[in-house]
């Protein structure tokens, strides 16, 4: 029985809770507290170990997401959990401009831990005044090569889309390591 | 799709970066203390002014010393009614100015606007994408990437640049983008000590040392350039330590999968592939 993780990663309320649960066989199993903090008043409960799904594959595959936790004070957790990961996913909410910034630094910390490929969901874009992923990508500086989707993580479909773009990566990858 | 906020999440800088670089047209309005309004087309500043004073002609001509008070003001009770682009055939014809006073005014007038800009650390904008000024409004076509430069240079938040440049042993290299193109960039003298330092191998804190700029300065100036496009930092995988000890901490990038062959994790990664598709 072999298990890969996936990490999911990105700001406090970007959806990284909403991706999991939307794909996970499990319900997510994410250890909610109530945090009083008024910073982190904007959701009732957030996410303070990590969240944690599941995808069967066969008798002998499982993959699991992990979702990391919001909160600076738990940055250390990411280096735990980003090692032996197959690839990760980094969330925005494209409607929250402010957050952009901590994006960026998100994603440069993974990127410093892996070289594994990883994928950016360009979130919530059912939102009216979400921002457009393209310009995302020149806020991020993503490489041209990184991709970065338009993404709706309460949207099943959309959720999946997001993964295999990330697997099709990840097998381009390895198709890059065979030529070299 | 949208593109608004608040400065205070979003600056300048980033706005003015992200117009240039994805080539916009339309018009960036910002309400801080008063209300600005900024048109471009395909990525360059064509035209700004402030408040409710839509910056005419006579006034800007005024203000840039080509025309005299009282002039100024018989044109402007004379004129009133007329479009900026009519008055400026008229004055040009009557020879009260020529073309280039009246093309180096305006310009400068939308320069200082977009300037004062990088000061607003807050206000909400809003990018209206097509819509531009009047068509008898006098447009003049600048280059982002020498206002950002040049604002840049204006924005002395220290904090700011500390937060951007966090880690001065990083190290720089040109950008790709094909259109960076140096000649266009106004670079002063130290800019250009700096550019010449610009190599992977050189951290910016040995720039720094090589041309006796402070740590401040040379944030400043790197920041500039950084939003202009020009260059980005190297973030090149840690060298791989090949016969010594392996130095603490590149041991994260060794995944567990490593053991498996290429083969095997292929064929994990397409039943992987398969699967999430039958979801
Ligand atoms: N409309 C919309 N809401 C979303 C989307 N993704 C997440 N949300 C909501 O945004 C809030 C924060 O999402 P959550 O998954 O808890 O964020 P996390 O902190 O990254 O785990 C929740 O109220 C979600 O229901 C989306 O694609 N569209
Ligand atoms: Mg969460």
């Amino acid at each position: 029985m072999q298990a890969v993780k996936m990490v999911i990663t990105g700001p406090f309320s970007s959806g990284k809770t909403e991706f999991i649960g939307t794909i996970s066989e499990i319900d997510v199993v994410s250890t909610e507290r109530k945090i009083s903090s008024s910073a982190e008043k904007i959701k009732e409960s957030t996410t303070v170990a990590m969240d944690f799904g599941r995808i069967t594959v066969d008798e002998d595959l499982v993959l699991y997401l992990f979702g990391t936790p919001g909160q600076r004070r738990f940055d250390f957790m990411w280096d735990i959990l980003s090692q032996g990961m197959l690839g990760f996913v980094v969330m925005v909410d494209s409607t929250k401009p402010e957050t952009f910034r901590e994006a960026k630094r998100i994603l440069e910390t993974f990127e410093s831990y892996a070289a594994t490929p990883y994928v950016v969901a360009a979130n919530k874009q059912d939102q009216e005044d979400a921002w457009d992923p393209e310009d995302l990508r020149i806020i991020l500086r993503l490489r041209p090569e990184v991709k970065i989707l338009p993404c709706v993580a309460i949207d099943k479909e959309s959720v999946k889309n997001i993964l295999l773009e990330l697997l099709y990566s990840i097998l381009e990858q390895l198709d890059e390591e065979d030529n070299a | 799709m949208a593109l608004k906020g608040n400065l205070r999440d979003f600056s300048t800088t980033q706005l003015l970066n992200l117009i240039n670089l994805a080539r916009k047209t339309g018009t960036l309005t910002i309400q801080g203390n008063e209300i600005a309004h900024v048109s471009f087309r395909e990525g360059k500043l064509i035209y700004a002014h402030m408040g409710n004073e839509n910056g005419n002609l006579a006034k800007i001509l005024r203000n840039a010393g080509k025309l005299s008070e009282e002039q100024a003001r018989i044109i402007e009770t004379k004129a009133r009614g007329t479009s900026d682009k009519q008055l400026g055939h008229l004055l040009v014809q009557a020879g009260y100015v020529t073309q280039s006073d009246i093309i180096q005014s305006v310009r400068q007038y939308v320069l200082d606007v977009v300037y004062k800009l990088f000061t607003w650390v807050d206000g909400l904008f809003r990018f209206d994408a097509n819509k531009l000024p009047p068509p008898e409004q006098i447009t003049i076509p600048i280059d982002l990437e020498s206002i950002i430069m040049e604002g840049s240079r204006r924005l002395k938040e220290w904090e700011i640049l500390q937060e951007e440049i966090p880690d001065l042993d990083t190290s720089l290299r040109f950008t790709d983008r094909p259109d960076a193109r140096l000649r266009n960039i106004n670079l002063t003298v130290e800019e250009w000590r700096v550019v010449s330092f610009i190599n992977p191998r050189n951290s910016i804190r040995q720039i720094a040392r090589a041309n006796n700029l402070s740590d401040f300065e040379i944030r400043r100036i790197v920041y500039g350039m950084l939003q202009a496009g020009l260059v980005e930092f190297v973030r090149a995988p840690k060298p791989k330590p090949a016969t010594e000890e392996p130095v603490k901490g590149t041991r994260r990038a060794k995944s567990e999968t490593k053991e498996q062959s290429p083969a095997e994790k292929r064929s994990v990664v397409t039943r992987l592939i398969d699967r999430i598709r039958s979801l």
